[in-house]
């Protein structure tokens, strides 16, 4: 707490929850149109949910220690949770399941906690990947076995395997940074975050030509654009939190904001395919865990090996 | 006071949300009658009601089963107030439709799975008479049609241990027989109403 970077990385999320919820009530007052009402409708919802959330992960930050790995945990058991209510699975993946929430999830957040980088980068890769197609197959039903299997393996790509490297953060020896590895981590959900936000604004504002239409209205080049360069610029002024010089931080939000857009949008074409609108219902205003973690998803792997080759 | 927190526990665990299309306004008696699929059916149906409801809603339970501990005739009899019977040893005295005509005087709200048994979770099966006998009894009594969703995938059909999947209970409109009704087409309507509960995604 009287580290100066923690408390910087504080204040701005503090200012940024409060000026988006006096924001949201001033346009909930002025809204005319019944567009504009529903927006503002929306906006103090997710910002109502927003504190919360922020609250949460700034609590299990500051108190630090392995609390941080338990949050990340749990919402990757929330995640995982959703993807499979969306995804059709039948009786004979039942066993497998129970696998995959009660023993591989854990496990996979265990070896963060414990520091075991090399069975942390393979554990799900491949021991989860040959087992459960093994006790799928031991179940007997053959019915669209090969598609069963894969939803399976890649829900726990994404919701378990990807999310576990943001906890993961914690156990790098960054030369230079021994003990301030919470900073970093928070200035990675900081990035992230903003740049969802800062591209849903500049959507709102200026944004005109869709980018992919068909399998997300919403992100227009507007938007991008304004995202990622606003993003590139508040990492690189916030450079001094990080074990980054300011090229480099710039450069890593940068990465990290393509790899939002990215994430955001290929768990948008799972959404079509599937044939939702959100996740689940579980956060107001913001859909469910999994429509919140989508930019997050494939950003951290990025992030925390870029952040390990270079600086450990 | 006990009895809210078990009912949010199960709601928590199967990540149950409860939807109804008419919010009750009153405490009339019901009956609940359901799609079945899962052991956790007669429990999410009882968690996802609002409290005074629930205060009234009686499940059922198998004497055999939920006697046999002293944990699960805690449960019965004390928290869920279950009606309690005896498979068994069927006879005039134990006869279910008595009993629900019985709880129901008393001001109950009752839980039925009219298909008899539990199915694999897929299309509704045939209903069976009870219903029809309770109406002729009680030509007046309000049904409501509950769709029970994803249970069978939190719990399937001869697994014990459960996987915490999304599920949702949807309450539909109140049905009532209307006079003259005949058997077939009363059974015929309340499959129907409850079928298309299965469509209702909010």
């Amino acid at each position: 707490m009287n580290d100066p970077a923690m408390q910087t990385l504080l204040g701005i999320v503090f200012g940024a929850l409060v000026v988006g919820t006096i924001v949201a009530m001033i346009m909930s007052r002025r809204a005319t149109s019944e567009r504009l009402q529903k927006l503002a409708a929306n906006l103090n919802q997710r910002m109502r949910a927003w504190w919360i959330m922020a609250s949460i992960f700034v609590v299990s930050i500051l108190l630090g220690g392995k609390l941080t790995i338990v949050l990340f945990g749990l919402t990757a058991f929330l995640a995982f949770r959703e993807f499979v209510t969306l995804t059709p699975t039948r009786r004979g993946d039942h066993r497998a399941l129970f696998w995959a929430f009660f023993i591989i999830i854990p496990l996979q957040f265990v070896l963060v906690a414990s520091n075991w980088y090399g069975l942390f980068a393979i554990f799900i890769p491949v021991y989860a990947y040959i087992f459960i197609p093994v006790r799928i197959a031991l179940a007997g039903e053959s019915e669209n076995y090969l598609e069963r299997t894969s939803k399976i393996q890649w829900g726990l790509m994404i919701c378990v395997y990807f999310v576990s490297h943001v906890p993961a953060l914690m156990m790098l020896d960054i030369r230079d940074f021994e003990g301030r590895n919470a900073s970093l981590l928070f200035f990675f959900i900081l990035i992230v975050q903003l740049n969802d936000v800062l591209q849903y604004v500049f959507g709102n504002l200026f944004g005109r030509r869709k980018i992919a239409p068909v399998i997300s209205p919403n992100k227009t080049w507007g938007g991008f654009i304004g995202g990622i360069t606003s993003v590139t610029v508040i990492g690189a002024l916030l450079y001094w939190t990080t074990p980054f010089g300011p090229l480099e931080a710039a450069g890593m939000s940068l990465v990290i904001a393509l790899m939002g857009f990215a994430g955001d949008l290929t768990l948008s074409a799972v959404k079509r395919d599937l044939g939702v609108k959100d996740y689940s219902a579980s956060l107001p205003g913001h859909g469910g865990v999994m429509d919140r973690m989508d930019s997050v998803v494939f950003a951290a792997p990025l992030f925390f090996h870029l952040t390990r080759f270079f600086y450990t | 006071m006990i009895d809210s927190i078990v009912a949010n526990t199960a709601r928590m665990i199967c990540g149950c949300r409860a939807r109804w299309i008419e919010p009750p306004i009153d405490t009339e008696p019901r009956v609940y009658y359901a799609n079945h699929s899962s052991h956790l059916d007669a429990l999410m149906i009882w968690a996802s009601l609002p409290t005074p409801l629930r205060k009234q809603c009686r499940i059922v339970a198998a004497a055999d089963y939920w006697l046999a501990t002293r944990v699960r005739r805690w449960l019965a009899n004390d928290v869920f107030k279950a009606i309690v019977i005896d498979r068994k040893n069927p006879s005039r005295a134990n006869n279910p439709i008595d009993i629900f005509v019985k709880s129901l005087d008393e001001g109950d709200s009752v839980v039925i799975f009219p298909e008899g048994t539990r199915g694999a979770g897929g299309e509704l099966q045939e209903f069976r008479a009870g219903l029809w006998h309770i109406v002729r009894r009680r030509p007046a009594q309000a049904f409501v049609p509950v769709w029970l969703e994803n249970l069978s995938r939190v719990l399937p059909k001869g697994e014990f241990l459960p996987v915490p999947i999304l599920s949702a209970v949807t309450f539909g409109s109140p049905v009532r027989r209307e006079s003259g009704q005949r058997r077939d087409d009363f059974l015929d309507i309340l499959r129907n109403r409850l079928d298309q509960l299965r469509e209702v995604h909010s």
